[in-house]
Formats: C-alpha cells, structure tokens, sequence
C-alpha cells in the first residue's frame, strides 16, 4: 500500500463518498480505541489534573503532550525521510491561530475536557463531559454557520502559507527534529525534578 | 432554571473578566488538583505510546490524530437532518461535508477505549460531577451543565478557527514542526489559564 520515493496517496484525492471504505473505518476504530485507552490511562480524562494543569498544579497534560511529541516527530520524520508517510501541515494563520486558540483555552477551562480527552471521560463514566460535547457540537455548528465570514475576515489575517519551523529559522529539518527532540527531553527531565506529581 | 442560567453567566462573566465574586464553597480553601487521584499510569508510558500511536496513523491510514473535526462533523449530520439546504449553503460544510470517515469512528471508539481502560482500571466514575467541581462550586448539575456546554462552544468554536485542538494541533501538529500548532498551543495554554486562574482562586 506504500509506495516509496512517491509521496502516500492522498486522502484528498479520494471520492468523497458519504462513508469511508470499511477498511479505513476499521483502522479508525482501532486506533481511537488505543488513543482513549491511552487517554484514560494517563488519567487525562479526569476534571482534576486537566484543571490541575491549567492551574499549574499537576503537569500530567504537558508531560504527556512532550513526550508525545518527541516520540512521534522522530519517527514521522525518519519514516517522512524513507517517503513511507504524507506530513499534513496546516497553513499558518496568524489571527485565526492566536484568536481561535485563546478562544479555545477559555473554554477548555470552563468545559474542564477537551475534544478528545472529553471523549476518554465520557468513556469513563464522567457523565458531565456530555453536556460539554453537546456544547462542542453547537459551537461546531457556530462556526459553519459564521464561516462564509469568517473566512473572508478574520482567517485572512496573518495569512503566512504552510510554514514550519524548519522553514521559518532557515535551519535543515533533520537539525530541528534532533534539536527539539533534545530540548524537550530536557524540558522533561526538569519538569520531572520539579513536579513530580 | 433561570436562576441557574443568571449563576452560569455569571460565572463565565467572571472567568472571562475576572470581576464578579464566584458562588465559592470551600472559601478560604486553596484548590489542591494533586489531593485528587492521579494517573494510572505514568504520563511518559502514555505520552510514548500516543507518539507511537501517530506513527501507525500516519503509516497505515494517512492521517494524523485529531478529535475536533467530529463535533463539526456531528454538527453537520444534525444540520442536515432539520434543514439540508441551508446546512449544504454554509461554506464550512461545502468545504467539510459532514461523512462516517476516518476521524468520525476515531472519536466515537476514543469513548469505548476510555471505558475500557476505566473499567480494566477500576476507575470507573459514572458521576455526574467531578469532585474537584463539587468542592469548588456545589453539588448543581444544572450549573455544571450551563459552563460545561458555553465552554463547549468556545472551545469548538475557537478550534475551528485555529484549525485544531489539543490533539490535532496540541500533538499532531507540533510534532510536524507546524508553525500554527506551536503558536494555537501556547495560545490554548494562556486562554486556559488566564481562565481557570480566577476560576478556582478568586
């Protein structure tokens, strides 16, 4: 199903039929399943630590999230580098990515999950996640709705194209994947010391 | 009801303003996230196994992880149901028609996977509130349900418009070296806190 030396077939190049093909609901199915297994595990569907961290008591979130990232960047970049998977980099846009984003913390507070960790916790029986997922699905709704708008507005402000940081320093990738990879261990490795839970 | 509406925007008001006196229960009490349980298991285990986890998505389905995108999906199932056509008009929805794709099921097995860790855990809370809630701001379902659900709608809104979540952005991402995502991540961080500071210690 990998073609090296090519780049992946696109899931874009796909007739967009109103179900995907069996084969990819069940790779969905059992991937979100790791992925909330994971997520409870790490106990962040729970109120407390999601809040913890958001008021810098518990640095569970982060750990994950770092770790997360080292782990995955390395190997997306070495499997990239043997043409075997697609990035999917989004544009940069800086109004929309500071105002969405500022706008999305606000409510990760109030809501207390946020759209997969609310998931996890419905999962495990959290039963107010479902008020907040009520609540995504009609600000979802918001935002369609807003979107025509929007889009002609606000989303075109900061408009920088897809940029990542490799393209943004004028450094080679390779050198900011091992230098990242560094700098968040050791990140971690002080995080640990600091707040050990 | 309207009682409990007036006490929620209230209690937005104030995280948003950091103005108005929050109903506190436990006044004099500082808030302590760390006398709750912790995790199961250690946030590098789970922090490993998700970095892997983004390996097989993107090595066997093409995809990076990502959970926001279902809301706007179920959103539009919804919209279609009570008024197609104008759901179809919307330019979000011409771009994203709503579909049972990849990330659809992704989020619905992401609820049975967090049941099965809970339950293989002994973890399993069927509460409708979660103590820390409780300790802070009192036993009222219906004032958890009236933040629970406005911040839902920030959330989902403001995910939209910076083009993914925690997970999508979050992890997905920042691990491609996406510029948006550092920048949508350290602005999740500073909304959240800027938030829940007043939220839990005014």
């Amino acid at each position: 199903m990998i073609d090296p030396g090519q780049a992946v077939k696109t899931s874009s190049a796909e007739l967009p039929s109103p179900v995907a093909s069996p084969g990819k609901l069940i790779a969905g199915v059992i991937f979100g399943l790791a992925f909330g297994f994971l997520l409870q595990k790490g106990g962040v569907g729970k109120y407390h630590i999601l809040l913890g961290q958001l008021l810098l008591q518990d640095w569970t979130v982060v750990k994950i999230m770092m770790t997360a990232v080292v782990v995955g960047m390395v190997g997306i970049f070495v499997l990239h580098h043997f043409a075997k998977v697609n990035l999917h980099i989004k544009p940069t846009k800086l109004g929309p990515n500071i105002i969405g984003g500022l706008l999305f913390g606000a409510g990760f507070a109030l809501m207390g999950y946020c759209p997969g960790t609310g998931a996890a916790a419905l999962g495990q029986g959290s039963w107010d996640a479902l008020f907040g997922m009520a609540g995504l699905v009609a600000g979802s709704w918001l935002y369609a709705e807003l979107s025509g708008t929007l889009k002609k507005s606000v989303e075109k402000w900061g408009d920088l194209g897809k940029l990542t940081l490799a393209d943004a320093l004028h450094i080679p990738r390779g050198v900011v994947v091992v230098a990242l990879a560094v700098l968040l261990t050791a990140a971690l490795v002080a995080l640990e010391r600091a707040y050990p839970r | 009801m309207r009682k409990m509406i007036s006490i929620g925007t209230r209690l937005i008001v104030a995280a948003l303003f950091c103005a108005a006196p929050l109903p506190a229960h436990a006044a004099g009490v500082t808030p302590d996230a760390l006398s709750y349980p912790g995790p199961a298991w250690s946030p590098y285990v789970v922090g490993a196994g998700i970095g892997v986890l983004s390996w097989l998505t993107f090595y066997f389905s093409d995809k990076p992880i990502g959970a926001s995108s279902f809301y706007a999906q179920v959103a539009g199932f919804i919209g279609k149901l009570f008024a197609k056509r104008h759901t179809e008009s919307l330019a979000y929805f011409k771009e994203n028609p709503p579909r049972v794709g990849w990330e659809f099921v992704f989020v619905l097995a992401t609820i049975a996977g967090g049941f099965l860790a809970a339950w293989t855990g002994g973890e399993f809370e069927n509460a409708w509130l979660p103590p820390m809630w409780t300790a802070r701001f009192g036993d009222s379902i219906a004032l958890r349900a009236v933040v629970a659900a406005g911040g839902g709608v920030l959330m989902a809104f403001g995910a939209r418009l910076a083009g993914g979540c925690t997970s999508g952005h979050g992890i997905s991402g920042t691990m491609q070296l996406n510029v948006a995502s550092w920048i949508a991540v350290v602005c999740f961080f500073i909304g959240g806190i800027a938030v829940a500071m007043p939220l839990f210690f005014l």
